[in-house]
C-alpha cells in the first residue's frame, strides 16, 4: 500500500471547461478517504484521473514515490470498483476474478490460490461458476470488490458502488466494506482507499477522513466529526447533517455578547460564541443544526419567533419545519419533549444553543466562529 | 350456523365473474385477432409460393412443370438433382460450392475482423480528422456501387488479379462495406463503457480490451455481419461475373446461370434443383444464427 497524492491537480476539457481547479490533496497510507459533494462536482472526474480513466491537464498525481501522469491504468498499481459494478458479461465470477491477473501471467496456481483466499474473505465461493447476469445486485457488487482485492493493489478506488442497491443491501455492504478494510488494517496489509460517493451517509460512516468537494474544488478535508461539529464555510455546513444545516441571511453586531438580528428579531448568544468569532459585526450567515434549536415557550429571551408549517412525526423524534420571516428553520425535537399541542399554523419560539452557533462570512462563505479551533491548532 | 347467504356465487378464483362488456370485448379481440391471423398467413404464403413451388418444381418432371401451377409434383423425381448435379461442364456442383466457399470464407472472416477494428476506432477514440473521415464513410453508404466498377476493374487488371477470387474479398479487407461499420458503431454505442475500463484497470492494453471485452459482448452483431456477407456473397452475381471468367472458377451463382446456356436446351428441373442447393446454405445459416442475428441487428439500430 502507498500514499497518495495530488498536488495541484487541474482538469480542463477540449470545450475549455475547468472541472478541476488545481486540487491538493494527501491521502495517507492506509487511509479510507472519502471524496463527497453534490452531482457535477467533480468527484468521479478525479477519481477517474487517479485511476487513469481521464487525462491529467495540470498537476501531479503521486502513488508512492511514482508520479503516475503518464502511465496507464494497468501500471498505476490501482483496482477500481464501478457503480455499476462493470462485471464482464461473458465470464464466469471465477474469471472476472482472475482476468486481471491472467493478464500479467501470473502463475496458474497462484491464480488460484488468490481466487479461492478472495472468494472466502467476500463469501462468494458458491458464486464462483456463475455468470454476472445470474448474480443479485450485492452479490455483483461483492464480485466486484473481490476482482479489486484480488490484486492487492497500491490503491483501492471507489466510484458510488453502492449506488445501485437499494437501501438494506447499501447499509449491509457499507459494513462490509469498512470490516474488510479494518481487517486488511489489522492482517498487516493496511489498504489506502479513495471512495467516491454523495451520500453523506457513507460518508460519514465510512471515511477516515473526508474530502468535501463543489465545482472542481475541495471545500474541506477533514475527519467526519470535525466535518459535522466545526464545518470550514457554509457549503460543508450545508452538505453534511441531516436534515441540512438551518442557514439564513442575518446581522451581526456586538455589545458585550454577541447579538444576531434575523428577520426583524434580535437575539444575544452567549455560550462562548464571543471566543470563536474573527468578526465582530456585519451582515452573516447565521447557522444552526435543527438538533441544536430547540422550542421554548413564548417570550423567552433570545428565542427566536415563527410560525409551524409542517410537522414530520419519525417516530422517536418529530421534524418542525417553522417559518421564521423569509426563511424556512427545521428543528428537531425528540418525541418525549415534543408539546403535542403544537400544530400547523401554531406560533413557536425556537432558541439556538449558542455553543453550537456557526456563522459564516457573507459573501466567502467562510466559518468565521473557528477561532478557538485555530488557537487549538 | 354458519350463514351462507354472503358467500358470492363465483368462489373459486376469488374473483368477480366478468361484466357483460368485458366479455363483448374479449369477443372482439378474439376475432380482431383471428383476421389478423389470417390476412398475415394469407399474405405470407402469396409471397412465399414461388420458393414453395420452386422446391415442389425441383421434384417434377421437365414436362410437368409448365403443365401446372400446382407445387405439388405428381410423380416426385430427383433426377433433376442428379443431372444437375453433374452439369455440362467437367466439374460436377460441388466443385462450384467449393469455389464459392473459396469467396465467402475470405471475406466474411476479413470484413468481421475490419469493420470490428474500424467501428471501435469510431465508437471509442477521438482522433484528429475524425468527423470527416466518418462523414466520408457514411457517404460510401449512398455511393452506387456501379461507380467504383470500372476504377476497380482497372485497378485489379494493373494488378493482375483478374480471373482470381482476390478481387471479390481483399476490399473487404479493409473495411470497404461501411454500412456494417456503421452498423458495429451503433452496435458499440449501446455498449456501456465501463467494462472496457474495468479491463484496463485490470492492466489490458487496447487490442486486449477488443479481443478479450468488446468482441464477445459483440458477438450478436459480428454474427450478423457474418451473415449478411455470407448471404449476400453468396447470392453476388455482378462480382464473380466481371472478374471470373474461366469456368473452373466458377462460384454457384455463376455455375447456375450456366445451366441456362442459350446453346442447350433449358432442362428446368435441373435449374430449379441447383437453385434450391444453392439457396440451402444461406436458409440453413441464417436459421442457425437467427437469434443473435435480430439480436445484432435490433441494437444496432439498423432495422428494416
Amino acid at each position: 500500500m502507498a500514499e497518495l497524492q495530488l498536488k495541484s491537480v487541474e482538469k480542463v476539457y477540449g470545450s475549455g471547461f475547468k472541472a478541476v481547479h488545481g486540487i491538493n490533496l494527501t491521502v495517507e497510507d492506509g487511509e479510507f478517504m472519502v471524496l463527497v459533494g453534490p452531482s457535477g462536482c467533480a468527484k468521479s472526474t478525479t477519481l477517474r484521473m487517479i485511476a487513469g480513466l481521464e487525462t491529467i491537464t495540470g498537476g501531479e498525481v503521486r502513488i508512492g514515490e511514482q508520479v503516475v501522469n503518464d502511465l496507464v491504468p494497468g501500471k498505476r498499481g490501482i483496482a477500481m470498483v464501478f457503480q455499476n459494478y462493470a462485471l464482464y458479461p461473458h465470464m464466469k465470477v471465477r474469471r472476472n476474478l482472475s482476468f486481471g491477473l491472467k493478464l500479467k501471467k501470473e502463475p496458474q496456481a497462484q491464480i488460484e490460490r488468490a481466487t479461492d483466499e478472495v472468494s472466502g474473505i467476500l463469501e462468494i465461493e458458491q458464486l464462483l461458476d456463475r455468470l454476472p447476469k445470474q448474480l443479485s445486485g450485492g452479490q455483483a457488487q461483492r464480485v466486484a470488490v473481490g476482482r479489486a482485492l484480488i490484486k492487492s493493489p497500491e490503491v483501492f478506488l471507489f466510484d458510488e458502488p453502492l449506488s445501485n442497491l437499494d437501501a438494506k443491501l447499501r447499509a449491509s455492504m457499507r459494513v462490509r466494506i469498512t470490516d474488510l478494510h479494518k481487517r486488511l488494517r489489522e492482517e498487516g496489509r493496511p489498504a489506502t482507499v479513495v471512495y467516491v460517493t454523495h451520500d453523506q451517509v457513507e460518508a460519514m460512516t465510512m471515511g477516515d477522513r473526508i474530502c468535501v468537494m463543489k465545482d472542481g474544488h475541495i471545500m474541506q478535508v477533514a475527519d467526519p466529526v470535525t466535518l459535522y461539529e466545526r464545518p470550514a464555510n457554509a457549503f460543508v455546513a450545508g452538505f453534511i447533517g441531516m436534515p441540512e444545516m438551518n442557514l439564513a441571511p442575518a446581522v451581526l453586531t456586538f455589545d458585550g455578547v454577541p447579538k444576531i438580528t434575523l428577520a426583524g428579531q434580535t437575539i444575544s448568544i452567549a455560550d462562548g460564541l464571543a471566543e470563536r468569532l474573527t468578526m465582530r459585526d456585519g451582515p452573516v450567515t447565521f447557522g444552526i443544526r435543527p438538533q441544536h434549536i430547540e422550542p421554548v415557550p413564548l417570550g423567552t429571551p433570545d428565542a427566536l419567533v415563527g410560525k409551524v408549517h409542517n410537522l414530520e412525526f419519525m417516530g422517536h423524534e418529530v421534524n418542525m419545519y417553522v417559518t421564521i420571516g423569509d426563511t424556512d428553520f427545521i428543528s428537531v425535537v425528540p418525541t418525549d419533549r415534543f408539546d403535542h399541542a403544537v400544530t400547523r399554523g401554531s406560533e413557536v419560539a425556537l432558541r439556538p444553543n449558542g455553543a453550537r452557533v456557526h456563522l459564516f462570512d457573507k459573501d466567502s462563505g467562510e466559518n468565521i466562529s473557528l477561532a478557538d479551533q485555530q488557537t487549538q491548532n | 350456523m354458519v350463514d351462507i347467504s354472503n358467500i358470492p356465487s363465483y368462489p373459486e378464483t376469488g374473483r368477480t365473474p366478468p361484466t357483460e362488456m368485458e366479455l363483448k370485448l374479449k369477443r372482439q379481440e378474439r376475432r380482431g385477432a383471428i383476421i389478423r391471423y389470417t390476412i398475415l398467413t394469407v399474405m405470407g404464403l402469396i409471397m412465399l409460393y414461388p420458393l414453395i413451388w420452386m422446391v415442389g418444381a425441383s421434384f417434377k418432371t421437365n414436362a410437368e412443370i409448365f403443365s401446372s401451377p400446382w407445387f405439388f409434383p405428381k410423380e416426385p423425381t430427383v433426377q433433376g438433382y442428379i443431372d444437375g448435379w453433374k452439369t455440362s461442364t467437367p466439374y460436377t456442383f460441388g466443385h462450384f460450392f467449393l469455389n464459392s466457399l473459396y469467396i465467402v470464407i475470405p471475406k466474411m472472416i476479413g470484413t468481421a475482423i475490419s469493420s470490428v477494428i474500424v467501428a471501435y476506432g469510431f465508437a471509442r477514440f477521438e482522433f484528429p480528422g475524425k468527423k470527416i473521415l466518418f462523414g466520408i464513410l457514411i457517404a460510401t453508404l449512398l455511393l452506387p456501387d456501379v461507380v467504383t466498377r470500372i476504377p476497380q476493374y482497372l485497378l485489379f487488371r494493373e494488378l493482375g488479379w483478374l480471373d482470381t477470387y482476390l478481387p471479390l474479398f481483399v476490399p473487404q479487407w479493409f473495411a470497404m462495406e461501411a454500412f456494417f461499420v456503421f452498423m458495429l458503431i451503433q452496435f458499440m454505442r449501446s455498449i456501456p463503457r465501463d467494462m472496457e475500463e474495468a479491463a484496463r484497470v485490470d492492466g489490458a492494453n487496447t487490442l486486449q480490451v477488443l479481443w478479450y471485452i468488446v468482441v464477445p459482448m459483440m458477438r450478436p452483431a459480428i454474427i450478423s455481419v457474418c451473415l449478411f456477407v455470407f448471404m449476400w456473397t453468396m447470392n453476388d452475381f455482378l462480382g464473380p461475373l466481371i472478374y471470373i471468367s474461366s469456368v473452373e472458377n466458377y462460384p454457384v451463382s455463376l455455375a447456375l446461370k450456366l445451366s441456362i446456356d442459350a446453346t442447350e436446351a433449358f432442362a428446368w428441373n435441373q435449374i430449379l434443383a441447383m437453385t434450391v442447393l444453392a439457396l440451402t446454405p444461406s436458409l440453413v445459416v441464417f436459421f442457425i444464427a437467427q437469434k443473435y442475428f435480430i439480436d445484432g441487428i435490433s441494437t444496432g439500430g439498423v432495422k428494416g
